[in-house]
């Protein structure tokens, strides 16, 4: 029965894709708390598009916690291109063969259009005080954020709190383990993307302190203004870059490479970077990052390479198997 | 169920009888009627137009669309399957066929997530088939098929559930008597079996229909949930609660509930009809 | 609802083989194989794969276990409650005539048809503190929403018909004349129910209670809205076998989800047994 059924709904499927064969379609795969981002973005390059080439395009969105997104393609979710939040989940790809090794040599700044850094979101009047990294470890606040395993928002989340750790205990790694795990320990709840934990602090108003991006904590103090959210900018943070990138196979079998790259490419111009920031993203173009520079507070930041070495060095170190990760996320 | 009352026995009106009659009303008010009611009362917080606006969506209208087409593959696929299981089951006796029976009813217990699970293991690119499928370029999990085959796993006893005591009560021997006068095999099945048990069949029809729309974890495991492509109306209900558009959320909460009365509506009549057909 | 059992019991009488048995026989066993067998054991494949101390430390993992023993008391809670509530339902809707007894004899159904993420999303929202229910319930002190009393609350909504509809067909079936036997010698009601009523229509509750408890172990859908999801407090099995999906622990994911599989199996024989109990326990009292 399975092989007439599946026929069929091959069959079905096919005639639910035939109207989108004559039109150019695209699917983006992206983190989770990019909804509004993009929401914004694509009727825009619809219209691009359908300018420059006279064609219309669709495209279909999915969101979720990027490991899990990235899971999701290795399990054959078609999709075209990938706007993730964190490199790691592209290099999943890059290992399971959908794309190829040099992808951040495709685009400008290394593919990232956008980047931002974690923040926090506090509760109306900032009722526990809390102003930096140290006071995450409190023993009185309770911290949300989202699970590192699934969510690449935690992931810098976790970055940014060891960057700190090292700084304040003179590079020692031990102790800004020890640090970062008694963050750790504040957290009730881990949920598997940045949305699940921006709706466990907001709606369900669970913990003290929401740590994610700064794009969220801007977004979620404008949508919960009756609540008085407020945004607190750490001392210091981590550079988090926005990688973007076209996956190869897929988009070779449905042949979409072209309007693939177009998309990521379009990514960069002054119209879309004033739509990214516009959601309180940092921008890679100058002139634009100018304009919206009053949104964003002066922070110092770090980045992955100064602090850890890069990438790989992380993968090794923090997110392997039985690496530091491990023992500050333990039994969870 | 036939509401035919039996013959008075004391104690069955009077006081202690109010107080049951009126607990019993008064629990399923709280408890089961509020929580339909309250769907509604969201949906429509913000007035009429936003609830329009909401449902015009193209992201909700494809999900209900695509809802649909679930549902309209496998309702007929589980109502073929349940007659052909209650027919070998209730009209003929072979060993085994209590196992049969529980095997059926397998997916009742089984948590939807564990189905959906199952499927990926299996379809999922990693999974044991997922290499044969790559090579033949076959999609199954994040795509429609998976959808249909883990709500066929879900919805696949509600069928036969329903036919099948029915079928066994009426035993063989109107089918028997149509052998004897030389009846085929269709004829009988047309001429004898079906309309004894056609009533029975569409009140399962109309279970599975409510299930197959209102399928929520399996899908969830192998959706992807793609705005506009894979994203099933239970999905979109979610999705959209996690926009922070709570309205939204309920205003495509509502197009399942009017589903689930309407189902019931038609369910209470077809039982009716059921019991008057006994 | 009906429910299904072989009648074991009763004599061959097909003397004549029906046409369509190859068929039918062979459609059920196929669609049966491919649909519900074959995925089932590439679940038991991938948990065979995992070796039995990996799978053990898995499973008995804090945090599994919280899950666990969560999902157990909130299910043996939505059940206690379903029992009596489903138990006055049946006896209500089959004993009494009264206004309205139609409409509320279909809004028994409502949990079977309503798709559980909308009943999750409804309750959430009547429990918490702007809904309905929220406030009256905080006034006295008692938090419904992300709690296990949550939990207990979305599993009992989903689960009540199955005892419902379990107990009312036999209560409808019932002989009256042996609870008028011992009316006329001069039992109270309290007494004709609980020896006379009660030990007639017990299998079947039984068997309903198992089922509601089977399908509350695995309820999801109206939970994750509802519980709050707090590892260690109010993560549900079900959920955390999904989140071990997510985190790409396949071998974590099967672990659980076999667990709730050997469950989900001992109760559906426990509820089958059950069944076949109630139907000679029917046939008997006829």
């Amino acid at each position: 029965m399975t092989f007439p059924a599946l026929r069929i709904s091959a069959v079905v499927l096919a005639l639910g894709a035939a109207p989108a064969t004559a039109q150019d379609a695209l699917l983006n795969t992206s983190y989770d708390i990019a909804r509004e981002v993009f929401e914004a973005l694509n009727p825009q390059f619809q219209a691009h598009w359908q300018e420059t080439t006279g064609r219309t395009v669709t495209i279909d969105q999915s969101h979720g916690g990027t490991s899990r997104q990235a899971r999701a393609i290795l399990e054959g979710l078609p999709a075209d291109v990938v706007t993730f939040n964190q490199e790691t989940d592209i290099e999943v790809l890059v290992e399971g063969g959908l794309l190829g090794a040099d992808w951040r040599d495709a685009l400008p700044n290394g593919a990232s259009p956008w980047y931002s850094l974690p923040a926090f979101l506090v509760r109306d009047g900032n009722p526990k005080n809390i102003q930096d990294w140290s006071d995450l470890a409190r023993d009185d606040v309770e911290v949300i954020f989202p699970n590192p395993r699934t969510s690449g928002n935690a992931r810098y989340t976790y970055l940014a709190a060891f960057a700190y750790g090292l700084e304040q205990n003179d590079g020692d790694e031990d102790a800004a383990e020890a640090f970062v795990k008694a963050i750790f320990d504040n957290v009730p709840v881990f949920d598997t993307g940045g949305r699940g934990a921006t709706q466990t602090f907001a709606e369900r108003n669970i913990g003290d302190v929401l740590v994610t991006f700064e794009a969220e904590t801007g977004g979620i103090a404008a949508a919960y203004a009756d609540a008085g959210l407020e945004r607190v900018t750490p001392s210091v943070s981590l550079f988090a870059a926005f990688p973007v990138a076209v996956v190869t196979e897929v988009a070779e079998r449905n042949g979409t490479v072209d309007l693939a790259t177009a998309y990521l490419e379009w990514l960069y111009t002054p119209e879309a970077q004033r739509i990214v920031a516009q959601n309180f993203y940092r921008v890679a173009n100058d002139d634009v990052a100018a304009e919206f520079a009053d949104q964003l507070p002066e922070v110092r930041l770090v980045t992955v390479d100064e602090v850890f070495g890069g990438w790989d060095a992380i993968q090794e170190n923090h997110f392997a198997e039985g690496a530091r990760l491990d023992n500050v996320f333990v039994n969870q | 169920m036939s509401t035919a009352t039996l013959p008075h026995l004391p104690g069955q009106s009077g006081k202690g009888a109010r107080i049951l009659i009126g607990l019993a009303v008064g629990l399923t008010l709280v408890f089961i009627a509020a929580p339909l009611a309250f769907i509604f009362v969201r949906a429509f917080a913000q007035g009429w137009q936003v609830y329009a606006a909401n449902i015009l969506h193209p992201a909700t209208v494809h999900a209900i669309w695509l809802t649909t087409l679930v549902a309209i593959i496998v309702v007929p696929v589980n109502v073929a399957f349940g007659i052909a299981a209650a027919w070998a089951v209730a009209k003929h006796r072979f060993p085994g066929r209590g196992i049969l029976v529980t095997l059926i009813e397998i997916p009742f217990s089984i948590s939807p997530i564990i189905a959906g699970i199952c499927y990926l293991l299996l379809y999922g690119r990693q999974g044991i088939l997922g290499p044969w499928l790559q090579a033949n370029d076959i999609q199954v999990v994040f795509a429609l098929p998976g959808i249909v085959l883990v709500t066929m796993f879900v919805t696949a006893p509600f069928v036969a559930r329903e036919v099948l005591p029915l079928m066994q009560a009426q035993g063989t021997e109107q089918e028997q008597a149509a052998v004897t006068l030389g009846a085929n095999g269709w004829q009988i099945f047309t001429r004898v079996t079906l309309p004894n048990i056609k009533w029975a069949l569409l009140y399962g029809a109309v279970l599975c229909t409510a299930r197959a729309v209102g399928e929520f974890g399996g899908v969830s495991v192998v959706s992807g949930n793609i705005r506009g492509q894979t994203n099933t109306l239970p999905l979109h209900v979610e999705l959209l609660f996690n926009d922070l558009n709570a309205v939204g959320a309920f205003a495509a909460a509502s197009t399942l509930t009017l589903i689930a009365v309407v189902a019931l509506v038609v369910k209470t009549i077809l039982e009716g009809r059921k019991d008057a057909g006994h | 609802m009906t429910t299904i059992t072989t009648n074991t019991g009763a004599p061959f009488r097909a003397k004549r083989v029906l046409p369509g048995f190859t068929l039918s026989l062979g459609t059920t066993l196929l669609y049966m194989t491919f649909i519900v067998l074959i995925p089932v054991i590439a679940l038991i494949l991938k948990g065979a794969e995992i070796g039995p101390d990996r799978f053990w430390r898995i499973i008995s993992s804090p945090r599994a276990v919280a899950a666990f023993q969560i999902t157990l008391t909130a299910a043996l809670m939505a059940t206690v409650f379903n029992a009596v509530y489903g138990l006055l339902m049946a006896w209500v809707l089959v004993r009494y005539e009264f206004r309205g007894k139609r409409i509320v004899d279909a809004l028994m159904d409502v949990p079977f048809a309503l798709p559980t993420a909308v009943a999750g999303l409804s309750l959430t929202a009547l429990f918490s503190a702007n809904g309905w229910f929220g406030p009256v319930l905080e006034a006295m002190g008692v938090q419904v929403v992300y709690t296990i009393w949550g939990i207990a609350l979305a599993m009992a909504f989903t689960s009540v018909p199955f005892v419902v509809r379990t107990v009312q067909p036999v209560l409808e079936d019932m002989d009256p004349a042996l609870e008028q036997a011992a009316l006329t010698l001069g039992a109270r009601p309290w007494t004709i129910f609980t020896r006379v009523v009660f030990p007639a229509i017990l299998p079947a509750w039984l068997a309903g209670c198992t089922t509601a408890f089977a399908r509350s172990l695995g309820e999801f859908g109206a939970i994750v809205f509802i519980a709050g999801n707090l590892p260690f407090r109010t993560e549900i099995a079900a959920l955390l076998a999904y989140i071990r999906l997510e985190e790409f622990d396949y071998n974590g994911a099967a672990a659980i989800a076999l667990v709730l599989l050997a469950f989900a199996l001992v109760l559906l024989v426990v509820s089958n047994l059950l069944q076949v109990w109630a139907s000679r326990y029917r046939e008997a009292s006829r």
